[in-house]
């Protein structure tokens, strides 16, 4: 493999990786500030125990997430120097801001919540389990705001042969952000509502001591997971119809839609031959795609071999085509997987308010394993999102093999992917080793404190 | 002053924050396993720094930030030249910041006793590494014409770096040994008190061939003259001075003094760079400048804004953070984690 392969494989798989312990991250860090918020506000005691119990998780989760960023925020001079040549003067900015509005803020007040039980008051106290929940989000924002750049280049103009920013706040208001960014923040509330709702799940089938806190915990995660899964299915339509408009190759290569149509049909399942463009096995459901693009039966939605063409046109001679199967495989996994956490938590819901925590344990067992559902929903809607950009790294503007360093060769790649991919792997055993220690333990292990 | 400029300074003080602040918890981590004998002393040990470390690698992310943003060839020709110091930094520092978070989360001792290393190793690498990196950035890399980075792995590993990354190694060590000192009680603050006596003279010695050997290898006195100024005078007085504070017992100042070593340290290489970022061995005209590495003007400007807003505020909080955990810490401390 030549040293750009290598570069894409090292990304892929470094960032894939910190996406992993993100969305958890994002979205247990408002619950944990919730829980806390609760027990200020009402002293109840299996508040604290909650707060105290999920905040653990949430640290063990937090520590990977944060050193697998450390590597992102290097990686692009490393291994994309000519990338961070050509966008820097408008990519670098987000980066920058990042670091000082969201990373100072979320690392400096989680030492002081961890640390501060003691030190400050309850209300303080809590008060820094926000802020650490804000700084999180924030980060999230900022670095969606330089992904969605490269989604939708705004605010430059090319000058001294490279993107030069003529625009801060077309940056921030940048469409494409106010459809990502809710997209993964909805996503954050899901995975972490999956989080507690299976581990409560696996302590209330157990009958473990304390059931209390696992009840409460999964009250609060139905509605939570609720809320989040809905909102980020009703955002992902809206994104589907941005993505529609300004990226319609990705959208084509979603659907493997070879041709224009109108209206066009929505695949349910399609083998297709890739080389020769076109479909070998295909259940269509007709006009369904046009209406889900429009809200109406009728409208062309463009094909693959029509934007071919135009962008041949546009951009010059060369393959304009996205990896078709991946990208119509992940978009299926992760719609697909959003519509199953949906109905498995509105049983939850039907149950709980019917008053009743008495769940079957087929439905528990369910439960305790749809942990992992938004996990793969996380990650196949990124491996979706980036692999049908290609063969873009910055849309429209510059291609990935010119986005490559120079200066790295290809055994030097090699040395440093095989070393993160190594580390990355005993990490995640230890991850998951710990993560299943304490939650298995249950609040026995974090009331009284361990040492 | 431009903007091109003050992004100098800015990135300057960014790094000089980063090693005052990092320097002493890559010390107490290095410190770790030697002074702590037992489960509890560890413990103890890294609690002196559990609050902070996370907040003081920020200094390092919003450095490298901040080059992206405002010297994007700076970024791009240092990570990419640099390739393999940084992946085994990076490799470091992965291991170092889940080592605060999982040692004690399991009893047994050989769990432990791997992650107590694994913080050792993530903070000796480290501390090793930006010596390494700080010589060769003002001895001078070969870069072409095209800004590329044109050696290897092995041009990184001369004598001289190597000289300057056991100076960095001896003098954050020593900055720990102060801080332990200054933030624990009774038996460990005597013995942190004792290492930091007997690591002040290698490490004064270090400094002084690292700046003498500065002279023949580096332009940077060259440039600056016989009399180097003020600043590198600061950083040798400092540091003499803090080895008869530590002896007499005035451990604040002590750390105030290593930290002037620090800063003026990295100023006097900053000064001895500018106006240049990364210096070319290969011909001087193909040196990386403030101007000819830049953002544009526009990029610089909304930048220098942003700073000028959220630098203050940081400081302001990460500052309240080590007043409100500005006690020392005993065994009998609540060792909440």
């Amino acid at each position: 493999m030549d040293a750009l392969m290598l570069a894409r494989w090292q990304f892929a798989i470094t960032t894939v990786y910190h996406f992993f312990f993100v969305p958890l991250t994002l979205g247990l860090s408002i619950a944990v500030a919730i829980m806390e918020t609760i027990y200020v506000r009402t002293g109840k005691e299996e508040y604290k125990r909650m707060t105290k119990f999920w905040g653990k998780l949430f640290l063990i989760n937090f520590a990977i997430g944060v050193v697998t960023g450390i590597v992102q925020e290097f990686q692009f001079g490393m291994n994309w120097s000519e990338y961070s040549r050509f966008v820097g003067d408008i990519f670098g900015a987000p980066l920058a801001i990042e670091a000082l509005l969201a990373f100072f803020l979320e690392s400096t007040f989680l030492g002081i919540w961890i640390f501060g039980w003691e030190k400050l008051s309850r209300k303080m106290h809590a008060i820094t389990m926000w802020i650490v929940a804000i700084g999180s989000n924030l980060s999230a924002l900022w670095i969606l705001i330089a992904n969605s750049f490269m989604q939708q280049p705004v605010g430059y103009v090319i000058r001294n042969g490279r993107a030069e920013m003529s625009d801060f706040f077309a940056l921030l208001t940048n469409g494409h952000v106010w459809v990502q960014f809710p997209h993964v923040f909805f996503a954050g509330m899901c995975t972490a509502a999956f989080f507690i709702l299976g581990i409560s799940a696996w302590h209330l089938f157990k009958k473990s001591e304390d059931a209390l806190v696992y009840q409460k915990s999964f009250k609060f995660g139905v509605v939570y997971g609720l809320i989040g899964t809905l909102m980020v299915i009703l955002v992902g339509h809206s994104q589907a119809q941005y993505m529609i408009k300004i990226q319609p190759m990705k959208m084509a290569a979603a659907e493997a839609l070879w041709q224009n149509e109108n209206p066009a049909a929505m695949s349910l399942f399609t083998i297709g031959n890739e080389k020769e463009r076109k479909d070998v096995f295909a259940i269509r459901v007709p006009a369904l795609l046009s209406f889900l693009a429009y809200n109406r039966f009728e409208g062309e939605v463009k094909g693959i071999n029509d934007i071919q063409q135009e962008y041949e046109q546009l951009y010059g001679p060369g393959n304009y085509v996205p990896p078709v199967a991946i990208s119509y495989w992940t978009f299926r996994i992760m719609t697909g997987l959003g519509f199953v956490m949906l109905f498995m938590l509105l049983f939850g819901l039907f149950k709980v308010l019917k008053g009743s925590m008495d769940f079957a344990p087929l439905y528990l067992k369910l439960m305790i394993g749809g942990i992992a559902l938004p996990y793969l929903a996380n990650s196949t809607g990124w491996i979706f999102t980036e692999i049908a950009r290609q063969p873009w790294a910055v849309f429209g503007v510059m291609r990935v093999e010119e986005a490559v360093s120079v200066a790295v060769s290809s055994g030097e790649v090699f040395f440093s992917l095989i070393a993160f991919t190594l580390l990355y792997g005993s990490l995640m055993a230890a991850t998951v080793y710990l993560l299943k220690k304490y939650a298995v333990a249950g609040t026995s292990e974090v009331i009284p404190e361990a040492h | 002053m431009d903007l091109n400029t003050l992004w100098f300074v800015l990135i300057a003080v960014l790094f000089i924050g980063f090693f005052f602040l990092e320097g002493f918890d890559y010390g107490v981590g290095i410190l770790m396993p030697f002074l702590g004998k037992d489960d509890r002393t560890r413990r103890v040990i890294i609690n002196t720094i559990g609050t902070f470390w996370d907040g003081n690698e920020v200094w390092l992310l919003t450095a490298g930030g901040a080059m992206f943003a405002a010297f994007p060839h700076w970024y791009a020709t240092m990570f990419s030249g640099f390739y393999l110091p940084l992946v085994l930094m990076l490799l470091a520092l992965i291991i170092r910041g889940v080592s605060f978070e999982y040692r004690s989360k399991d009893e047994s001792p050989r769990w432990r006793t791997f992650w107590d290393w694994m913080l050792f190793t993530g903070s000796f690498v480290p501390a090793l590494l930006w010596g390494v990196a700080m010589a060769n950035l003002i001895r001078g890399v070969p870069i072409d014409g095209n800004m590329q980075y044109t050696g290897g792995f092995f041009n990184l590993l001369n004598l001289y770096s190597l000289v300057g990354g056991l100076t960095s190694l001896a003098l954050f060590t020593l900055h720990g040994a102060i801080f332990l000192n200054l933030k624990t009680v009774g038996d460990l603050r005597e013995k942190s008190r004792a290492v930091a006596q007997k690591l002040w003279l290698p490490t004064t010695a270090l400094i002084f061939i690292f700046t003498i050997y500065g002279y023949f290898e580096t332009d940077m006195f060259t440039r600056l003259g016989v009399d180097p100024g003020v600043v590198p005078i600061l950083a040798g007085v400092a540091i003499l001075l803090s080895g008869w504070l530590i002896r007499n017992n005035y451990s604040g100042w002590a750390f105030i003094m290593t930290g002037i070593t620090i800063a003026a340290s990295v100023t006097t290489i900053f000064m001895g760079l500018f106006p240049r970022v990364m210096v070319s061995s290969l011909n001087d005209a193909w040196s990386l400048t403030i101007y000819t590495a830049s953002s544009s003007d526009y990029t610089l400007k909304v930048m220098s804004i942003i700073a000028l807003i959220f630098v203050p505020i940081v400081l302001i909080y990460q500052s309240w953070t080590y007043w409100i955990f500005r006690q020392r810490i005993s065994h009998e401390s609540e060792l909440e984690y």
